[in-house]
């Protein structure tokens, strides 16, 4: 049986890992590849580094620790931030990342997924939604609002469906970020991920709110999600992998130990 | 570098066909003690003193480029005389009969068996299976097989391993059978040994500390048959 992924989430700007709350006032919190194997050995079941780098000329930083990263760390790492091309998306995997992290650059070309899984294979695409509760409306009837642009700008696309068109489109997991939760640490978005995750046949991960293990345990007692990201509580020394996964173990979820 | 430690790094080739990131595989040989070059060359493969067979990707299309490259022979002819050789994922459903993957494919013909589609259904707590499968997941011995002397020895019953998969291999000879993993209310074959040729659906470089074992045991095998 597939145990449940804990993956902890590292935003990187210039070079440096940060963590923000709902997307902004970010506060450095250490070196990315220091961070990787840190999460590593406590037992983190795969990593995701997001280049937060607003220039381009600061891309090549960022390359550059996806190089550092790939030699030292033997579990899977996904790369996302910034991703517009099928160009950008063989520099991160020939750089040593496993799969790619795909979100505004696919709202506004949604050929990037179909290219994508084409050129790389589904296994290596993963369609990441930042995703706003709005009012129930004729556009966006599930309620739930894609937005772009880390948080800034609404889409008009309604969050479920374009889950299910990513899938179609040859998207082999889904990551549902919440905007309301993120760096709340008020646990995850259980209709949101629950929903989506019992629609589509690849697996969900949830992201935004996590803030204590019980809340890993209600998101995987109750919906169908494959894995959790983690950032603040990790970063912060609050809790501990090895602790997170005990606590789940506790209540006969699957994991790694 | 001295003549000792040049002979305690075995050469081994990594096979290029065009198919999935070398990187991580190299990555894992640098750290297990191994000296990895990626190569289609059939003089290199000729040379090294191991193979690994990687691959993630389709299985037509990667016999069809081996075929191309003129390797499925020289594959063959390594693996039956008994150079250690390691594949990896698709590069362990590539050494069996055929593969239904899109059509039907012939493979290198190694072990016998065919290659199937992991088929949806409902696993354990009422949950859908997802296809693909990604994750890790438990080994265990098939019953009455243990893993001492093979690539999976010093590893607990029971060890993770990092899958990514939508097609898993029916051994035809259960006795090739290493190590088995679950999958809804089945199992299928994780990993098959036969002498000094071993293959595992699952990627050794990218499970943590057990998958690299399975890299340092492989060095093993290569400098205890010198």
């Amino acid at each position: 049986m597939l145990t449940r992924r804990i993956i902890p989430c590292l935003d990187v700007r210039a070079g440096l890992v940060t963590k923000g709350v709902r997307f902004k006032d970010n506060l450095d919190v250490g070196d990315p590849a220091e961070l990787a194997r840190l999460y590593g050995e406590e037992g983190a079941d795969e990593l995701v580094f997001y280049d937060i780098t607003a220039s381009n000329e600061k891309r090549d930083i960022f390359v550059d620790v996806v190089r550092r990263v790939a030699r030292t760390l033997f579990i899977p790492f996904t790369v996302g931030g910034g991703l517009r091309t099928l160009d950008d998306l063989r520099r991160v995997l020939l750089a040593g990342a496993e799969k790619v992290s795909i979100d505004s650059g696919a709202v506004r070309n949604p050929d990037l997924i179909t290219a994508g899984a084409r050129a790389f294979g589904s296994q290596c695409i993963m369609l990441s939604m930042q995703v706003l509760k709005v009012p129930v409306s004729a556009r966006i009837p599930s309620g739930y609002e894609v937005y772009i642009d880390g948080g800034r700008l609404a889409t008009g696309k309604d969050a479920v469906a374009w889950a299910q068109e990513g899938v179609e489109r040859g998207a082999g997991e889904l990551c549902i970020n919440s905007i309301d939760g993120d760096g709340t640490r008020a646990g995850y978005d259980l209709d949101l991920t629950g929903r989506i995750a019992a629609l589509v046949p690849v697996p969900v991960i949830a992201s935004g709110g996590g803030g204590h293990p019980d809340h890993l345990v209600r998101l995987f007692k109750e919906t169908a999600s494959a894995a959790a990201i983690l950032a603040s509580i990790l970063h912060t020394r609050d809790w501990r992998i090895p602790d997170i996964k005990r606590r789940l173990q506790q209540h006969a979820i699957p994991v790694r130990l | 570098m001295s003549a000792v430690e040049k002979a305690s790094r075995p050469r081994v080739a990594i096979v290029n066909f065009g198919m999935g990131n070398l990187f991580s595989v190299r990555q894992a040989c640098l750290r297990a003690g191994l000296e990895p070059s990626i190569t289609s060359k059939k003089a290199e493969l000729l040379e090294a003193d191991g193979v690994i067979l990687p691959g993630v990707g389709a299985f037509g299309r990667a016999m069809e480029t081996l075929r191309e490259q003129g390797l499925v022979s020289v594959l063959k002819d390594l693996a039956a005389a008994g150079r250690p050789f390691m594949g990896i994922c698709l590069g362990l459903q590539l050494l069996f009969d055929e593969s239904i993957e899109f059509g039907r494919h012939e493979g290198m013909a190694i072990f016998a068996g065919q290659v199937v589609r992991l088929e949806p259904g409902i696993g354990p707590a009422g949950r859908p299976l997802k296809i693909p499968e990604i994750g890790w997941k438990p080994l265990r011995p098939p019953s009455g097989r243990g893993w001492d002397g093979s690539l999976l020895e010093g590893l607990p019953e029971g060890a993770h391993m990092y899958f990514v998969h939508s097609f898993h291999a029916l051994a035809a000879k259960s006795e090739s059978v290493l190590a088995i993993t679950p999958f809804g209310d089945m199992n299928y074959c994780a990993a098959v040994q036969q002498g000094r040729l071993f293959a595992c659906q699952f990627h050794p470089e990218r499970s943590g500390p057990v998958g690299l074992k399975v890299y340092e045991n492989f060095r093993k095998m290569i400098l205890s048959g010198r």
